[in-house]
């Protein structure tokens, strides 16, 4: 079963080009235009190091503009390590390096030109384990536009409605904003950690794996917001339930020991996969 | 047989006994911290109650007057003797001006009988300790006894006047003379400083001839406090009480000498307890007395506890700072483990070697230099250039350096590498991460630092006795002459003072309760201020409680 990257390298062209079928179900009222699916992020030839061990091996896919695009693949398969690829997490990690391009609206977020703190503010990022800072709801959510220079109460107030109401967590927490934000349950914490990446006024949401430690129900709500999100926002989700792909994504890539396997149309690869891994993973018969 | 040896078996490996071993070990620990807090506790508190004054008569008609202290068998005679172990007592018989020591053993067999009559006085005194005996107002020669009845009220009145007199001759020498003294010093040293400018003009000259007669008002105004005071002096002598000792001779007792008087055996238990708390109040609000044997210390404490404050003022901006660089900044590696190392021995050097560093470092070459530049008009006396207490602070806050920082870096790694991931997604540079999240988080462990700092620098002498610890005072390093604080003062120290009082006091015996007394105040002043610095941390880690999920 070994992997031929040159198979892998041709699909992603191959979605580039796709037109905007098949998403009837959902309204883009962003995007009147009919040629307006524009690439948001374009990940070209990307190669990636940990020290001396390689994780990703040429990856390259197109993320468009206002859709949900999903990460897929059994665990280490480095759907994470492309994910935080794409705000420079990665360069948190001693001995992190890398080889290709990875573009934002056509910038290379790799060149020394580009300030790292403006680019995560742009790509903001909400991580598996619901991290809220140990201080009140309102802090939580003012801190990012506190740092950016929003500092007036007024404006500080409305932003801090406006983003909790888009993370659906207003009415919840409206009267306990000052109360610590540790006293949230587990969904309503993720959901806090999504209003305060909003809050910064992002263009494109990573989540890493947003629901693992949730129940259903709070899980059901986030898939929900995500549905929500993507009119304003375009959105990249690593997950490894396949049924969450399937529900929330737009797009899908399927990876595996650090090589993109497969990236098309969410329908496509879960109802008609090219590629015989993608298959067997989907099934269940692999993984 | 089988089944026995599997019970044994079972019970080597249920580790019943281990559980008692290591329970023991709290116990013995528990111990003795209880012995020692009670020995020290039954030792120094028992000094301030006034307990009963006997009459003992001897067979041979002689009489003692004193307290009973304590009491043993007699060595020898338990030896020889005939079964029956004869006992001897202890009195404290005060009067050391008259009698020459302060103590007395008074064998059983001696003794004929015991009294405690109500009209058995006990006074304080300002010098020899105190005296016991029969207390009547004197005539002005001072030698005969006024006949009035009822003398007794007359002498508590008398003995308060002369408190309230002695109080304000206190007043005119401290304050009044203390603030005319502290203008004559500052215009002299303005002269000297004008005889050091090297250029020297009419302007100079004319500044010159101002601060002379400046020094000729104040010297007048001196002149006249102290004529005043000798006045107020004069006038606190005039009165004399008489004590009539025990052995029947009465000696005069001048006024400004007696601080109290007290008949304990005609006191009530509410009034004993009356005069016990304020004894005890005495002690820890007063100055001391007779080379630090009697009296209070109150400025041992101000100086430890301000000595503490400066130590942590210079010890946790330097300690923080280094723990975030080496934790957040440094890159990890052989050079930092290294300096790790380094700090972690810092801790295990013996104190006095910072006391010698202090001396060298901070007291010669630091204070020496000060003194050149910013005073020069004072040399050849020194200001910084001696021990004082921001030398002493700042060898102590050396010492606990090491302390702080591996405390701080602990609480630094024990933020979750989630909050900073958190922060840093958000847009926050580094810096922005580690003062609104990692630092904030941190918290708690840099206080646990902060209370090991303290804790270790409180009960710390042998580097002070180099760097500006002194037996005695004579102001304390806060006070209304600007700038306030002075930080070139020497100061006193309670564990000093322990160490003073216990074995370079003339009258050992005597200040043995006060060793034991200034103890316990040095362990009530450092739980005190640890047991401020614990409640800040748990308040401050309710607050940064991470959650349970």
């Amino acid at each position: 079963m070994d992997v031929q990257p040159s198979k892998m390298v041709a699909t992603a062209p191959m979605v580039t080009v796709r037109p905007s079928t098949g998403h009837s179900r959902l309204a883009r009222p962003q995007t009147g235009l009919a040629s307006s699916v524009s690439a948001k992020i374009s990940v070209r030839d990307l190669d990636f190091y940990y020290g001396h061990r390689q994780s990703l091996f040429h990856v390259g896919l197109t993320i468009r503009s206002h859709s949900v695009t999903a990460f897929i693949g059994p665990s280490g398969c480095g759907k994470s390590t492309l994910l935080r690829c794409l705000n420079r997490m990665n360069d948190l990690v001693e001995g992190a390096r890398h080889r290709g391009r990875v573009e934002l609206d056509g910038l290379d977020i790799y060149d020394p030109s580009i300030n790292v703190t403006d680019l995560r503010k742009r790509v903001g990022m909400v991580f598996q384990k619901s991290n809220p800072f140990p201080k009140s709801i309102y802090d939580n959510v003012a801190y990012g536009p506190r740092l950016h220079g929003t500092n007036d109460k007024r404006s500080l107030d409305e932003l801090v409605q406006h983003s909790l109401q888009g993370a659906g967590l207003w009415d919840e927490v409206k009267d306990r904003l000052q109360q610590s934000a540790l006293g949230l349950s587990g969904g309503q914490q993720q959901r806090l950690c999504i209003a305060r990446a909003l809050a910064v006024r992002p263009e494109v949401i990573l989540m890493d794996e947003p629901c693992s430690a949730l129940d259903p129900i709070a899980t059901g709500k986030i898939e929900e917001l995500i549905h929500t999100l993507k009119h304003t926002y375009t959105v990249a989700i690593v997950t490894h339930n396949m049924q969450q792909a399937a529900r929330v994504s737009d797009q899908c890539g399927f990876f595996l020991m650090g090589e993109l396997v497969e990236f098309g149309d969410t329908k496509t690869i879960f109802t008609t996969p090219r590629d015989k891994r993608t298959e067997d993973y989907i099934t269940g018969r692999f993984g | 047989m089988a089944e026995r040896s599997k019970l044994m078996k079972d019970f080597w490996r249920g580790g019943e006994l281990f559980v008692w071993l290591t329970a023991s070990g709290v116990a013995l620990s528990l111990l003795m911290v209880a012995g020692m807090m009670t020995l020290i506790m039954v030792n120094g508190l028992g000094q301030f109650w006034p307990g009963t004054l006997q009459q003992v008569t001897l067979r041979s008609q002689e009489q003692v007057i004193g307290r009973l202290v304590g009491e043993e068998v007699i060595p020898e005679a338990g030896i020889s003797g005939t079964g029956a172990s004869p006992l001897r007592y202890r009195y404290r018989v005060g009067n050391r001006d008259q009698f020459g020591s302060e103590y007395r053993w008074i064998n059983e067999a001696d003794i004929q009988s015991i009294a405690a009559p109500k009209d058995l006085a006990s006074v304080e005194r300002r010098e020899w300790g105190p005296a016991y005996g029969r207390i009547s107002v004197g005539t002005q020669d001072g030698t005969t006894a006024s006949p009035s009845e009822g003398t007794w009220s007359t002498v508590v009145t008398l003995v308060k006047r002369a408190n309230q007199l002695r109080r304000r001759i206190e007043h005119l020498e401290r304050d009044e003379i203390g603030a005319i003294n502290h203008r004559i010093e500052q215009a002299r040293l303005a002269r000297q400083a004008l005889a050091l400018k090297s250029q020297q003009g009419p302007g100079e000259a004319e500044e010159d001839r101002r601060l002379v007669d400046r020094i000729t008002v104040l010297e007048r105004d001196y002149a006249a406090t102290t004529e005043a005071l000798e006045r107020l002096r004069a006038e606190a002598g005039q009165e004399v009480l008489l004590l009539t000792l025990s052995n029947g001779k009465s000696v005069p007792l001048s006024l400004d000498r007696v601080l109290a008087v007290s008949r304990p055996n005609a006191m009530t238990l509410l009034e004993k307890s009356w005069a016990y708390v304020h004894n005890l109040w005495q002690f820890v609000s007063g100055e001391p007395r007779e080379a630090n044997t009697e009296g209070g210390i109150f400025p041992a404490i101000f100086g430890t506890v301000l000595m503490v404050f400066l130590m942590t003022l210079a010890v946790m901006p330097f300690g923080v700072m280094a723990a975030v660089y080496l934790r957040e900044y440094a890159k990890q590696g052989p050079l930092v483990r290294l300096v790790r190392i380094a700090v972690n021995n810092l801790a295990g050097v013996p104190s006095i070697v910072f006391g010698v560093f202090g001396l060298a470092f901070f007291v010669y070459a630091l204070g020496g230099t000060i003194d050149q530049w910013l005073f020069p008009e004072a040399l050849p006396n020194p200001t910084f250039g001696t021990g004082g207490i921001l030398w002493a602070s700042l060898t102590l806050a050396l010492l606990t350096v090491p302390v702080v920082i591996v405390a701080t870096e602990e609480g630094l790694s024990a933020v979750p590498p989630d909050f900073r991931e958190g922060s840093v997604g958000l847009g926050a540079t580094k810096f922005e991460t580690i003062r609104h999240v990692i630092l904030p988080c941190a918290l708690p462990g840099i206080l646990t630092g902060l209370i090991l700092a303290m804790a270790r620098a409180a009960g710390e002498v042998a580097p002070l006795m180099l760097t500006g610890v002194v037996k005695l005072a004579p102001a304390l390093p806060l006070d209304e002459y600007f700038p306030y604080l002075h930080l070139d003062r020497k100061f006193m120290h309670l564990g000093f003072h322990i160490y003073d009082v216990g074995f370079q006091s003339p009258n050992v015996e005597a200040a043995k309760p006060m060793v034991y007394m200034t103890t316990l105040i040095l362990i009530l002043v450092v739980v005190l201020l640890n047991l401020a610095a614990v409640m800040l941390r748990n308040r401050l880690r309710r607050r940064f409680a991470t959650s349970a999920v």
